[in-house]
């Protein structure tokens, strides 16, 4: 153990109950994050093999994807979310684990939830079924989406079997313009490495401009890892970090917060740590940028225009890159600017906290939503939505003509009743433009949070630095 | 689980990258709370009209492919979403293998744990299999896993690389957690330790 380890080498020898010899571990979750669309074949498997959750104590639930964003106090009326809903309050109550329903106020997207409640911490092992898992990688954890069937093993065994990933390190200098936000960042990243670019790797984010983000900004950044092909993506704590966390309702306290802090500061990597792959971005030279496409990778500067697929080598990807055209009903060539919008959608797992919540009220603050289009603004959770009354953030999104809604996952995957009509083109703050994702035959343009807010007013696509004077 | 170990069948070429989990089951199938079903709504965006009729134009649809138990696919398959709903409504439609030069890391783990095979083969031989698919029910393809073997209609072969541990699971039909259960008192020896070293937790 004594040669040099990153934050994931730590993190990884830290959790490791077993090595076999064929080169697959078992290793310890420290926490588990539960939600209804991935966990009812999952319990029902515990069931039928009358296997109980092993630490429900390390067990959190919480309703999000079906839930409505309007009001719900009287219960859910599509007949299938609110069976799927009910089936987890069902399920929390049998085995004993904990659950927020969707009138508690600490019930929102579970990866906004999860680092709220303290139950997010450095150095652990976090599992949900839920790709966007990554999320809490900004906290210096490892955590990563699994399927049903590994939610289970979970349940049961409170370890997964898994292989060790490879190191990736994205270095991110410089300062980031006014205007560029953690968005940008990660989706710049993304359209570097490709969708896939970080399969079999776990994503340590570094440089200045990783650290000069907030918290809120690392969780933008993490979260959307997946979206660069990587199931985890990690920044190793640091003070930020540790004022996040103290004095939330399940972090520790007192000595043991102290102590805890001391072991947090030596899991980042060591100087001299091995990486298996490095890439290194200026944030000084990036835009805000625009997704053109029906893949994250698909990024483009506000400044752009829609590229010309026609210069792709690959025959494959060339087809693929002209049917996502069709698609979105794009032409190369198009300038960015020159699309007009249907619908704004700010929220999300991505973007659905407090500090996304401020930036767009500082846009839209003495402006009206544009009369072109519907613009609608989800919290990311019960408390975020407390914290923005409480700011006033609410007077001056209904005074600017958005939707104010309650909290949930809503047209990041349209689950409930948030859809795109088909044809409807939206500006969106989530994480994923793929062919129906908003809605069936819906088109998604994926931006941060301020050019989402520009757009509403614009009633198309502007550069935020232009339109904030 | 069910054992996989060998398959001959029709395999349908799907030429496209970065097949998302939302395409291979869309979300309104996700509101199920069985594991089973799932068939009817693979592909669905594209298999199906407006008005609810097939899609003459889509892959699976083709009269040639209706019964392909393979597809051979275009780079990062199974990307986006870790719902195991896309696992499911393939099998459930039949298919049990699907071949690409990469596959997103939580779908191919999925896979592994409904008796479904994965199969990364590089570039070339990607290329080479898409385009023996394209001749239609005529290209049958064999897919062995004891022998991490693919061979074609006229003979080729083709290895295939697999982890160990994966292997020896899908060939016997292994229930990872039974597995992992009778390692019990390594994890309550991990959990005793942890108790001590990190009481925070």
């Amino acid at each position: 153990m004594s040669k040099s380890r990153t934050i994931y080498d730590k993190i990884w020898d830290d959790h490791l109950v077993n090595t076999n010899d064929d080169g697959t571990s078992l290793i310890y979750i420290d926490r588990h994050l539960v939600h209804e669309v991935t966990s009812p074949q999952a319990f029902e498997g515990l069931r039928m093999t009358k296997r109980k959750v092993r630490c429900p104590e390390k067990t959190l639930a919480v309703v999000d994807h079906n839930v409505p964003t309007t009001d719900r106090k009287n219960g859910i009326e599509d007949e299938e979310s609110r069976i799927q809903v009910e089936a987890l309050e069902k399920n929390c109550k049998e085995f004993d684990v904990e659950y927020f329903n969707e009138l508690d106020i600490r019930q929102g997207i579970v990866h906004v939830v999860g680092p709220e409640q303290g139950f997010t911490l450095p150095g652990t092992t976090i599992m949900c079924g839920d790709s966007h898992t990554s999320t809490h990688g900004a906290f210096g954890a490892l955590a990563m989406g699994i399927g049903t069937s590994e939610v289970e093993h979970i349940l049961a065994t409170q370890t997964l079997i898994q292989r060790k990933a490879k190191n990736f390190r994205v270095n991110v200098g410089g300062t980031a313009p006014d205007g560029v936000t953690a968005k940008d960042i990660i989706l710049s990243i993304i359209g570097e490495i490709g969708a896939g670019g970080g399969t079999g790797s776990v994503i340590e984010y570094t440089g200045k401009a990783i650290s000069d983000l907030s918290m809120e900004g690392r969780m933008t950044v993490c979260n959307m890892s997946i979206e660069g092909g990587a199931r985890a993506g990690l920044i190793g704590p640091d003070e930020k970090t540790f004022s996040y966390i103290k004095d939330r309702p399940r972090s520790p306290k007192g000595d043991d917060f102290d102590r805890a802090v001391g072991y947090w500061n030596a899991l980042n990597s060591d100087k001299d740590a091995y990486f298996d792959r490095d890439v290194y971005l200026d944030a000084a030279a990036l835009p805000p940028v625009v997704t053109w496409g029906t893949s994250p990778e698909d990024v483009v500067s506000i400044n752009g225009e829609v590229p010309d697929p026609e210069g792709i080598d690959d025959e494959i990807r060339k087809e693929t890159k002209k049917s996502a055209l069709e698609y979105m009903d794009l032409k190369p060539g198009t300038k960015i600017k020159d699309i007009e919008l249907d619908v704004i959608f700010i929220g999300s797992c991505t973007n659905g906290r407090i500090e996304d919540l401020r930036e767009v009220a500082k846009v839209v603050e003495g402006h009206h939503v544009n009369e072109n289009l519907n613009a609608m603004i989800v919290p990311g959770s019960g408390l975020v939505k407390e914290q923005a009354i409480n700011e006033g953030l609410d007077k001056i999104f209904m005074a600017a003509g958005f939707e104010w809604r309650e909290p949930g996952c809503s047209m990041c995957l349209a689950m409930n009743p948030d859809k795109l009509l088909p044809g409807q083109r939206c500006a969106s703050t989530s994480n994923r433009n793929f062919e129906g994702r908003q809605g069936f035959r819906g088109r998604t343009h994926l931006v941060s949070p301020a050019m989402a807010a520009a757009a509403a007013i614009a009633g198309r696509f502007v550069d935020v630095r232009d339109f904030v004077k | 689980m069910e054992k996989f170990k060998n398959i001959t069948a029709v395999a349908a070429p799907l030429p496209e990258v970065n097949v998302d989990t939302d395409k291979i089951i869309p979300k309104q199938y996700l509101k199920t709370i069985e594991r089973t079903g799932l068939g009817k709504g693979l592909f669905s965006e594209l298999r199906y009209n407006d008005d609810g009729t097939e899609n003459k134009d889509f892959v699976l649809n083709k009269s040639q492919y209706r019964n392909a138990k393979i597809l051979v696919a275009g780079d990062n398959f199974g990307c986006g979403s870790s719902r195991e709903h896309a696992p499911w409504a393939l099998l459930d439609y039949g298919i049990k293998v699907v071949i690409s030069t990469s596959f997103a890391d939580i779908f191919y783990n999925n896979c592994f744990k409904n008796g479904m095979l994965p199969i990364v083969l590089d570039e070339k031989e990607v290329s080479l299999l898409m385009e023996e698919t394209e001749r239609g029910s005529n290209a049958t393809l064999s897919v062995d896993l004891e022998s991490q073997e693919i061979t074609t209609s006229d003979g080729n072969k083709i290895n295939f690389k697999i982890d160990k541990f994966l292997k020896h699971c899908l060939l016997n039909g292994l229930d990872d957690i039974a597995l992992t259960l009778e390692k019990n008192s390594e994890i309550g020896s991990y959990e005793d330790k942890i108790k001590s070293q990190r009481p925070w937790l």
